[in-house]
């Protein structure tokens, strides 16, 4: 197979910490947390009623009035971050081939607020009154599909829906599209909207949530022996992937190369990963050789790490299971404690964070890190960002349904 | 009847004017009896149905599909509303 590198030239984001990167990167690496009450929807009943929403987000910015009133939320999310990260890799309509250029955004769980609220039409006052935007609205593959409409965008299209690992699986498979030369750019990512009262209720009837409620901004706290859930945050990530000749030969800003992907499946319970999370060890070896690395390589990790005592646990077996002795060696970080867990968008903002901290030769911290879990044996950044020169990074995602998906990011500056 | 018809036609025509700005995302000044959903207001199917049910709520009634699909005009749907409203 002819593989040509995969680089990133644009980046597009919505979330509890800004819906800008500038916003978001100094958030992030200031160690801020974007946790606090729930203010869109009633939460007085609900067992938890905090969460990460999005900051800095104004649907009319990027899409007129009707449209904005049609469109739902995570969907608004997706343009958002595609549009910004389109306009980022200094991308216009006229300048390249748009048969060519593709959306791969995915989400975890599609629009649950509009279902939710026509789910109500349909009980009090029947089917006549159900709306002709629910079925476009609530679909989880418009994510892909309506930034490819604004954007005019009419190559590959597709959203992968793996829960919390969508936004990896997006990337990568994005990035093998580009290999195939099926598309010279994709436009790939997550968006993730789900902080809605059905939702917190069946995540909290899981035992999934912190119940923190007194202190939202401590209540992602991964790693940590204090964890208790995670926090659930919304928002999009988008990321420009191209074609490293397409991108030369365009004059484009080369932030970084997608250099390894891999995927596997636990084959094991609902929502638990197996105590050595296996899965996810197969993935991360897979996205290793597909760079060409060794563990050695990776000069950080921005985990999973969903602050669940279950996830957190098998995550670090499964770090120390790749890299043995190495990883002593290796900061890690779960940016998750600032923003909390984006769902189907989480491995797209997190992916935005390890490309930055390979651009910026500076690694966001783990916020909330006060009593480390022996259980837990990692070089977790507490409190604020590392300054460190880093080659490349791991980024992961494990999702309900044992869904695994790891990317290897390699800086192209030095 | 035909003065307070008079009347009532302007009230009516003022409420559709509402919901058609509001359905629609468009300012009122274009929303005239003449114009069409699709043609001049710009509306897509998924729309015309949407401002039907919200037609139905406003003045409870129920316009059966026949009726709706020769309603493509803001004076087609004042028309219709004043000739079957309760």
């Amino acid at each position: 197979m002819n593989r040509e590198p995969v680089v990133i030239t644009g980046l597009g984001i919505v979330s509890p910490l800004g819906s800008t990167v500038e916003s978001f990167w100094s958030s992030v690496t200031a160690g801020r947390s974007g946790i606090g009450p729930l203010t869109r929807i009633d939460a007085s009943d609900l067992p938890v009623r905090f969460g990460g929403e999005a900051q800095g987000f104004d649907p009319l910015q990027v899409l007129n009035a009707k449209d904005a009133r049609r469109l739902t939320r995570f969907i608004q999310f997706a343009v958002w971050a595609s549009v910004h990260a389109w306009r980022d890799a200094g991308l216009d309509g006229a300048s390249v081939d748009l048969d060519r250029a593709g959306v791969f955004i995915g989400s975890g769980m599609g629009a649950l607020d509009m279902l939710e609220d026509e789910h109500r039409t349909l009980i009090d006052r029947g089917p006549d009154r159900v709306s002709p935007f629910l079925i476009p609205g609530v679909i989880v593959n418009m994510a892909s599909g309506v930034p490819a409409m604004h954007l005019g965008l009419r190559g590959p299209n597709l959203s992968p829906v793996t829960a919390c690992a969508s936004g990896a699986h997006a990337l990568g498979e994005a990035m093998r599209t580009i290999q195939r030369g099926d598309a010279d750019i994709i436009l790939a990512g997550g968006a993730e909207a789900a902080m809605t009262r059905l939702s917190i209720a069946g995540f909290a009837s899981a035992k999934a949530l912190s119940t923190r409620n007194d202190d939202p901004a401590g209540a992602s706290r991964p790693f940590d022996r204090g964890r208790n859930g995670f926090v659930m945050g919304e928002g999009s990530g988008v990321l420009v992937l191209e074609r490293l000749s397409h991108a030369k030969a365009r004059g484009a800003r080369i932030l970084a190369e997608v250099a390894g992907y891999g995927a596997s499946a636990d084959a094991h319970h609902l929502t638990a990963p197996p105590p050595e999370a296996d899965g996810l060890q197969r993935a991360i070896r897979a996205a290793l050789a597909d760079a060409g690395m060794k563990p050695a390589d990776i000069g950080y990790v921005n985990a999973h790490g969903t602050s669940t005592p279950a996830n957190d646990k098998a995550e670090a077996a499964g770090l120390k299971g790749v890299f043995g002795a190495a990883l002593d060696e290796v900061p890690v970080s779960s940016t998750k404690s600032m923003t909390g867990h984006l769902l189907g968008a989480a491995g797209a903002v997190e992916a935005i964070a390890t490309v930055l901290a390979l651009h910026h030769g500076l690694l966001p911290p783990t916020i909330n890190y006060s009593d480390p879990d022996p259980d837990c044996p990692l070089d977790v950044i507490p409190g604020v960002a590392r300054t460190k020169a880093v080659r490349a990074a791991l980024s992961q995602n494990m999702g309900f349904g044992g869904q695994n998906a790891a990317l290897v990011f390699r800086s192209l500056a030095h | 009847m035909s003065e307070t018809g008079t009347v009532s036609g302007q009230e009516l025509f003022e409420r559709i004017r509402a919901i058609v700005v509001e359905k629609l995302g468009v300012t009122a000044d274009v929303v005239t009896l003449e114009a069409s959903f699709q043609e001049d207001l710009g509306a897509d199917s998924l729309d015309t149905v949407e401002l039907v049910m919200a037609v139905e709520e406003a003045f409870d009634l129920q316009i059966p599909d026949e009726a709706a699909e020769g309603l493509t005009t803001v004076a087609a749907v004042v028309s219709y509303v004043e000739a079957n409203k309760a």
